[in-house]
């Protein structure tokens, strides 16, 4: 009803192969991009900037990178945290040893750094293939970690050891250290976000992008049609490795504001793999999808448990049921009776748990925390097991069904 | 720089054979650790093509269940008794769960599942037992404590009671296992899933209880390397690391092999104190055991694409 494509006809090849060859879908991403880029900032708080928005974009664009190289390339990658530190600590030495460069400018350099380790590290794909490699990876993970604390000169002979972000203005304007505005570093993630999202879809439907596909499904058939396999891998660990040293930029300069070396550890490289791998593996937006899940619903627990952030009140309750029926009525659509049924649960779990707590009933946090790291690892499971080719596959099920709505078929 | 390399190194080697001797040991001691977590991951492998990540956290969980159980007041062999039911059921849970209802998806879809498991795991235990380090109960169990001295080329070599027995106890449940994969009827069932999976299912192997049969094999070895490394380093979740370092070892040794997780395990471990002893320390700052082993199997790897003992890998388009 609402995504009828009837009677938006095509008349030439380049209308056919377009961005949006369906308007709904412009619409539809019209509408987000307002929301992002004046909604949001006009109506968020501190908090949701820090706990929610800032992060959402940051890990999302961390994933579209690893996306790239294991999603559309086919190369399975453990070592995207370290990556993200060699972005975070290039940025770091470029805006420390060059004080007048422009902070966007400096963020969007430090992704050629990455991309330089990352092709060098690339190296063994072209002989190593599957979990060999993802092991092998594994060996960048961990030396460059250990190259962050041992190497001095990298966090120039700081006693503590961390980077620290220095206060930088760009036109007058505090965009990053202790003294910005969170306003302005939002503005600043969104701009990178929306900048490198814009190149990755376009490098993914072009030429380049057809050439990692064909590398991902079949490697020895892609090399008899005449792709250069060596080219093909290479390429995709630099894209890869500049977009998730550009998200590891953000991720220091942007919000976190300070890093030790062991924030680019392991963990950090799952994060990102599960939101990869939760959105979707092989589309851009699922990224999205993705890290609004794996970072918000640690969030949402948490404000439900009502621990750290606030108590239960009834906007954050009422916002919890419409998630939750929102949530309940896309698995519906989805025709997922698992889903259907887990939401509920899930929400009639919460509620009688925030209607307890209403009442004077509390649990510590430190079991709180154990309790979401649970949760988190049940839900990944859960949508593997609903749906293994992630929430974008969901959304295209959900998209098809609304094309066809009111007809079954 | 080159003398420091090169020729520094080996004359301390020779000069001090008694030390040298004490790091190989050392070294013996966290490979055949590695061994024993490697060779889990390759009954696992072999078995269901899973690469099972939660490997490292099985070991925590089964250290922490067992103490955990002490605790409460059960007698310390009973506790094993029970820790071993209580990887029972997470063997058959895990089965029934996770791995029955994504059957036939994508390798790296169960990759997922078990990073999953092991979030999960990490959760329950903590929820369960506490988020502290605990101390493994060594001489409830009977382990001895204390150490030998000996004295070879009149210098100094310390043997701990406790490494000896860890030794001896892993060697055995290595020749236990092998004696079990190739003359008992569950073994050859699990090796031949392991060959090829539509010919075994084809002369009536189960698929499901041979997947319960080796997750509950990796609980067990779990178990007992749990006790071991819990016993030299405490319990907590940072025993997780250990679970890493039998990555670069299913590298080295193939993923398929379990002659090669074993030979791989011995070298890696030794090979690692060495290079830490010797060039690390004095060159590099020490601490490049984190990374030492995976730049070892990558280059190795970089020679031998599918590991010093794996399948060779044929491709057909």
């Amino acid at each position: 009803m609402l995504y009828r494509t009837a009677g938006q006809f095509k008349t030439s090849y380049i209308a056919d192969q377009a961005l949006f060859p369906v308007k709904q879908d412009a619409f539809l991403l019209g509408i987000i991009l307002a929301l992002a880029w004046i909604v949001f900032p006009l109506t968020a708080s501190e908090f949701t900037f820090q706990t929610l928005l800032i992060p959402i974009l940051i890990y999302a664009l961390a994933a579209m990178g690893l996306n790239i190289l294991t999603g559309f390339a086919g190369q399975l990658s453990l070592g995207t945290g370290a990556f993200m530190g060699v972005g975070a600590y290039a940025c770091y030495k470029m805006v420390t040893l060059m004080p007048w460069m422009n902070p966007i400018v400096a963020i969007l350099l430090s992704g050629v750094f990455s991309a330089g380790i990352g092709v060098v590290f690339g190296i063994p794909s072209l002989r190593i293939k599957g979990f060999y490699l993802a092991i092998a990876t594994l060996a960048a993970q961990f030396f460059l970690v250990w190259l962050f604390e041992k190497w001095a000169w990298l966090y120039n002979y700081n006693a503590s050891g961390a980077i620290q972000v220095p206060n930088l203005e760009m036109f007058g304007v505090f965009v990053s250290g202790p003294q910005a505005a969170s306003v302005t570093e939002y503005y600043i993630v969104l701009f990178v976000v929306t900048l490198l999202t814009l190149l990755c879809i376009n490098l993914t439907r072009g030429n380049l992008g057809r050439t990692w596909k064909a590398t991902r499904d079949m490697d020895i058939a892609a090399e008899l049609i005449g792709i250069n396999l060596m080219k093909s891998k290479l390429t995709a660990f630099a894209v890869s490795s500049y977009v998730v040293g550009v998200a590891g930029a953000l991720y220091v300069f942007m919000w976190k504001g300070a890093a030790e070396p062991n924030v680019f550890d392991i963990p950090l490289s799952f994060q990102v793999l599960f939101i990869a791998i939760i959105g979707g593996l092989g589309s851009i937006m699922g990224n999205y999808l993705g890290a609004i899940l794996i970072v918000g619903l640690p969030v949402v627990l948490n404000v439900v448990a009502g621990t750290q952030v606030f108590e239960i009140s009834t906007p954050s309750a009422i916002l919890l049921v419409a998630l939750i029926a929102a949530a309940t009525f896309l698995f519906w659509v989805a025709r997922s009776l698992w889903g259907v049924g887990a939401a509920i649960g899930f929400g009639a779990v919460t509620l009688i748990y925030g209607y307890a707590q209403l009442q004077g009933f509390r649990i510590d946090s430190a079991l709180i925390e154990h309790i979401n790291v649970m949760i988190v690892g049940g839900l990944i499971i859960f949508f593997l097991i609903i749906e293994p080719h992630g929430l974008n596959q969901l959304w295209r099920l959900i998209r098809e069904k609304l094309i066809i709505w009111p007809f079954p078929h | 720089m080159l003398n420091d390399i090169f020729i520094a190194p080996f004359v301390d080697m020779f000069t001090a054979p008694d030390f040298l001797m004490q790091v190989l040991w050392e070294g013996l001691v966290s490979g055949i650790l590695y061994a024993l977590i490697a060779l889990g991951f390759v009954l696992i492998f072999r078995s269901s093509r899973i690469f099972n990540f939660a490997q490292g956290i099985m070991v925590v969980f089964a250290a922490l269940t067992l103490v955990g159980l002490f605790a409460m007041g059960i007698p310390a062999w009973i506790s094993v008794g029970l820790t071993l039911v209580v990887m029972f059921v997470l063997a058959v849970a895990i089965e029934r769960v996770v791995l029955r209802p994504l059957v036939g998806q994508p390798d790296i879809i169960l990759f997922m599942a078990t990073i999953g498991i092991t979030l999960f795991l990490i959760g329950f235990g903590e929820t369960i037992f506490g988020g502290e380090n605990k101390v493994m109960i060594t001489e409830e169990l009977g382990i001895p404590t204390g150490d030998t001295v000996l004295e070879p080329f009149g210098g100094l070599l310390i043997l701990q009671h406790l490494d000896i027995t860890v030794v001896v106890v892993a060697t055995l449940l290595v020749l236990g296992l092998l004696a079990f994969l190739n003359y008992t009827q569950m073994g050859r069932a699990i090796r031949a899933l392991g060959d090829d999976h539509q010919a075994a299912l084809s002369v009536g192997i189960s698929l499901q209880t041979i997947w319960v049969l080796v997750w509950f094999i990796a609980g067990i070895i779990a178990l007992v390397t749990g006790i071991a490394w819990g016993a030299r380093a405490g319990v907590s979740f940072a025993l997780e690391v250990i679970a890493y370092k039998a990555l670069p070892v299913l590298m080295l040794g193939g993923l398929e092999s379990i002659t090669g997780a074993i030979v791989g395990g011995l070298m890696i471990g030794i090979l690692e104190k060495l290079f830490e002893i010797y060039w690390g320390q004095p060159l590099l700052g020490g601490n490049t055991e984190t990374w030492f082993a995976f730049v070892l199997a990558l280059i190795v790897l970089l020679f031998r694409p599918q590991g010093l003992f794996g399948e060779r890998i044929i491709e057909r388009v």
